[in-house]
């Protein structure tokens, strides 16, 4: 390989990644906006609407004055920690999306075979995505205890205990889908549901679509699951002793990882690219999936205005007496539907309906 | 080239972040350098083209295990002093324990036994195998057995723990969710004329 190669390898990378930060940056940015103003309308008054028409310039105006504020270091921290925490947070944030596929493209037919949309086209994508988003806590455990403070250990200590819960009803919702299409790969996982919206693995797996997303929200410690936060108790929880910038990079964490909760909700469960019935097909996949995702951003933010926070006893009941025993039965379901068949000839027909979402059998 | 460069950056990588675990001053900075050196065994085992190996070693040790180290770290009263008591002390005892390991791995590296031309396959396997299906196949059909007999240790373990860790108070308020969530409103409110 010549140097001209690798440099120019190198710049097409560097444009890829720069294609997906950027645009989930400005989303985050907008979101914030989108979501003031839709708990504004949920809660019948205006949300913001002075900077800019309609309030647009909001999130601008907000960056500004964010990068203004002077960062205060608490004299009593832990220096290095404190100011890695952040950082720690939000990297796990941005390097999920290295694998998520935005959709299949031949270039407006310069390439003959369609290429998947993605920085990396891993073939354990799934489980990269567990792994990397598994670290996010990282940030939030750092900045409990580095910042000295009584409210942010404890936030940090509910964090723990929060996402690990979580992490293992998460995981095995994601087994289901394993089970269905027979890979890691997420763009063979939706190129499995292709074909219009009865090909979709909400079908079969509704239950694990809804602890997947329930599950998404306490992860990204999103209200009815934000006791890591709560004002009433914990004053901000782990960013209690962060200000300006770093403390905006949180919420650049948190926002992020909304959005890759929806991404892969869609991807996973929602067909992805894929049109819900074949005639729309002449829309791109791409605007297929960004649709579903905006979709299930609403949804965050529409949990956000309806439901009040959860009490620490119920959450921790939720995830591992509701959550945890429904995936491991849907595993167990799923398992038997699949070789029934092979059992008993008359139980045929199941392992057909199951065989119909799994195209690994055929 | 790039697989050796990149396999010494991940080899150094792991060397020093071992260092750090030992030398660190403070408890929490050494349980960052263990998560930095099993972020380049991963590394490593990408190489070796076993991503399975790689994303679960993340995914357990750094994802799972160090958060609850991390956890108990985070409690602990660490009394810098106190431990730096003994340490002349321990000091021959541990020397003898490092050079004893020093010549075995040295003896072990050496014997020939961990040779390329040993190893049942050296170069890189071509795309369509895929590590995941090849690892669950040999895992559900040869070792099937030990792999349940894992699985069931693991699960008296579970259940060991939780047997030592419950204990029910009997001043403690304990509340009945599902009575908690089939209230109605008739059950509650009573209406009363003034």
């Amino acid at each position: 390989m010549e140097w001209t190669d690798i440099a120019l390898t190198g710049l097409i990378w560097a444009l890829e990644i720069l294609a997906i930060a950027i645009p989930v940056a400005l989303s985050v940015a907008y979101i914030t906006y989108a979501e003031r103003r839709v708990i504004g309308l949920m809660q019948v008054r205006k949300g913001c609407n002075r900077v800019g028409p309609f309030g647009l310039l909001q999130p601008l105006a907000d960056g500004l004055k964010l990068f203004l504020k002077e960062t205060i270091i608490p004299s009593q921290s832990n220096k290095i920690l404190f100011v890695a925490a952040p950082v720690m947070a939000l990297v796990p944030a941005l390097v999920a999306f290295a694998v998520v596929p935005f959709g299949e493209t031949t270039l407006f037919g310069l390439w003959d075979t369609a290429h998947v949309m993605a920085i990396a086209h891993l073939n354990v994508g799934i489980l990269y995505i567990m792994a990397i988003s598994s670290l996010a806590i990282y940030g939030v455990l750092m900045a409990g205890w580095s910042s000295n403070s009584k409210y942010a250990l404890i936030a940090a200590v509910r964090a723990t205990c929060q996402m690990i819960s979580y992490e293992i009803s998460m995981g095995f919702a994601l087994v289901c889908v394993l089970m269905l299409s027979g890979s890691m790969d997420l763009s063979v996982i939706v190129n499995a549901q292709t074909g219009g919206f009865w090909h979709w693995y909400i079908i079969p797996l509704f239950p694990m679509f809804l602890v997947y997303f329930i599950s998404g929200c306490a992860e990204t410690n999103r209200t009815p699951f934000d006791l890591v936060e709560g004002e009433a108790e914990l004053v901000a929880g782990h960013i209690v002793e962060y200000s300006g910038m770093w403390f905006a990079t949180f919420s650049l964490a948190e926002y992020g990882a909304m959005i890759l909760i929806s991404l892969l909700t869609s991807i996973l469960f929602l067909g992805g690219w894929d049109a819900p019935i074949p005639a729309l097909d002449f829309i791109p996949g791409t605007v297929w999936l960004l649709l579903k995702t905006s979709f299930f951003i609403f949804v965050f933010i529409w949990f956000r205005a309806t439901f009040p926070r959860f009490r620490y006893d119920q959450m921790m009941r939720l995830g591992w007496k509701v959550f945890l025993p429904w995936t491991l039965a849907w595993i167990a379901v799923l398992g038997l539907f699949t070789y029934a068949g092979e059992l008993n000839s008359s139980l045929t027909i199941l392992s057909d309906m199951i065989g119909y979402y799994q195209p690994w059998r055929s | 080239m790039f697989e050796a460069g990149f396999f010494y950056l991940f080899a150094t990588m792991t060397v020093i972040g071992g260092m750090g675990v030992v030398m660190a001053r403070h408890t929490m900075h050494s349980v960052m350098f263990l998560i930095f050196c099993f972020f380049n065994s991963a590394g490593l085992f990408f190489l070796l083209d076993a991503e399975f190996l790689g994303i679960i070693l993340i995914l357990i040790y750094v994802g799972a295990v160090m958060v609850l180290f991390m956890f108990v770290i985070m409690m602990l009263e660490v009394n810098k002093a106190k431990l730096r008591e003994g340490f002349l002390q321990y000091l021959p005892m541990g020397g003898i324990i490092a050079v004893a390991l020093l010549i075995e791995f040295i003896a072990a590296a050496s014997s020939g036994i961990f040779h390329t031309d040993a190893m049942a396959n050296v170069g890189h396997l071509g795309q369509e195998v895929n590590n995941t299906v090849e690892i669950g196949k040999i895992l559900y059909t040869q070792y099937l057995l030990g792999f349940e007999i894992a699985a069931i240790i693991l699960l008296v373990a579970l259940v060991g723990a939780i047997v030592l860790t419950l204990r029910t108070r009997k001043d403690a308020k304990y509340q009945n969710i599902s009575k908690q969530v089939n209230v109605r409103k008739e059950d509650r409110l009573r209406k009363v004329r003034m």
